[in-house]
């Protein structure tokens, strides 16, 4: 099961997205694991609602990021593609 | 010192238990009631672990919900921001006290299973069980927790894994552990019995495959292979002191279950120290990080950094030195423990049952 730009995602609902202020960065919790991620990982996991589809969330991030950052909304959209491909193979992304 | 920051908390707050599973976890010398840290002491060592970077708890046994306190102390952990998880054998895991563990903010609850054929089950435990874990596991789903039904496994069981799995899933289970028996402490003194035939972990591994699949999406599945059976030992929970930590009920904090096998080394406890200094400056979570404490043939193999030499509790059980190999592994010295245990399965011995020794007579 691959995502694709008209997949809409949402994190399992028993994983929740939490700022550790130790580490200073957002964590992604869930039953028995943890992922340590960046500010734009967290944005991608807050912008999933069932609702948006992934060219959505990558415009979205486009929005937001676009003037620091020149990458295009097609370049975006495979980078949050990937990233949300990796927490899909470990089932804490659901597509169904 | 070490920059490395744990992420997982094994907090035993009691070894008294109503199950007697000849696999136990714990140690064979277990911690009496009159020993275990009080609710205060726990809470603090809760704070401290949380600024130490720990993220993930496990409330664990014995069976924690012999403790009244087990709630109060999954509600301090929710509010210090800790994912927690309450591993119990559903013994005791009552509807009010269910209610009180939602209200705490608890987020996960683990159930352990014995067997998917009812008399087997509760032959293993020691106990009548099943009953009670049952509806135990209906609570868990009306409540809404995250559950997970894990398995130990071994020669009595592993030939109905299908049925497991099934059971687990009609259950509801959102998870699944089957992870096959370590032969630590009880399981160790129980080998012989438990110890499964080649063949049958062959076969209950393509069975969970094949059912992993099916479930996917719907039921995760982790399953962890006998390490007897493998060419390789296993990297303790990603190394010494890397990342966990397991406390027992009298305060000792220990880098894997098994550390209170090792002898020649002094076991920090919470009472004298904080848990930082445990973590950061203890002889004990200092002794085999990195690779300086290494003999050959682990110092000069290209897999050190990938299984570091395997379990130090392992090899001190079975060789009496912690800095040997793993015994595991083909290229050990010792490696041949391992072929004469696998040649002693199967003999039909009864099971030593887990149970805390007498108190000691005074004269």
């Amino acid at each position: 099961m691959a995502l694709t730009s008209t997949s809409r995602p949402s994190l399992w609902r028993f994983a929740r997205v939490e700022f550790d202020p130790v580490r200073n960065r957002p964590v992604l919790l869930y039953p028995e694991g943890a992922v340590l991620l960046n500010e734009t990982g967290a944005e991608i996991l807050r912008l999933l609602d069932g609702r948006r589809d992934l060219a959505d969330v990558a415009g979205a991030l486009k929005a937001r990021y676009g003037a620091e950052d020149s990458a295009g909304v097609e370049e975006i959209l495979k980078d949050v593609t990937e990233f949300l491909d990796g927490l899909a193979a470990r089932e804490l992304i659901r597509d169904d | 010192m070490t920059t490395d920051r744990p992420t997982t908390l094994l907090a035993e707050l009691t070894h008294r238990c109503p199950l007697h599973c000849p696999y136990c976890s714990n140690p064979l010398d277990l911690v009496r009631a009159g020993q275990e840290l009080d609710t205060d002491t726990w809470k603090r060592v809760l704070t401290e672990a949380r600024r130490l970077g720990v993220l993930q708890l496990g409330l664990s046994g014995g069976e924690p919900l012999v403790r009244k306190d087990c709630e109060e102390i999954a509600e301090h952990a929710r509010r210090e921001g800790f994912y927690t998880t309450l591993v119990t054998s559903g013994l005791g895991f009552t509807r009010q006290r269910a209610e009180r563990f939602k209200a705490a903010g608890l987020e996960h609850v683990q159930i352990s299973l014995q067997d998917a054929d009812d008399d087997n089950a509760e032959r293993i435990a020691g106990v009548r069980s099943v009953k009670q874990k049952r509806a135990a596991a209906a609570l868990v789903k009306e409540l809404d927790f995250a559950f997970t039904v894990n398995v130990v496994l071994h020669r009595e069981n592993l030939d109905r894994i299908e049925q497991i799995i099934e059971l687990s899933a009609d259950l509801g289970a959102d998870r699944v552990e089957l992870a096959n028996t370590q032969y630590y402490g009880w399981g160790l003194v129980n080998r012989e019995a438990l110890m499964p035939s080649p063949e049958q972990v062959d076969r209950a591994f393509e069975v969970a495959e094949r059912l992993r699949q099916k479930y996917r999406g719907r039921m995760q599945m982790v399953f962890v292979l006998p390490d007897y059976y493998e060419k390789y030992p296993k990297p303790c929970y990603g190394g010494w002191g890397k990342v966990y930590v397991v406390m027992s009920p009298d305060g000792k904090a220990l880098p894997c279950h098994g550390a209170t096998n090792i002898t020649t080394l002094p076991m920090p406890n919470v009472k004298d120290h904080s848990l930082e200094w445990i973590w950061q400056e203890s002889p004990l979570f200092q002794a085999f990080r990195g690779d300086g404490w290494m003999k050959e043939p682990c110092v000069s193999c290209e897999r050190k950094c990938v299984d570091f030499g395997g379990c130090r509790c392992q090899a001190f059980a079975l060789t009496g030195d912690a800095a040997n190999a793993d015994p595991i592994c083909h290229l050990s010295p010792h490696h041949h423990l391992i072929a004469d245990a696998l040649g002693q399965a199967g003999r039909e011995v009864p099971f030593t049952y887990r149970a805390i020794a007498p108190e000691p007579q005074t004269a």
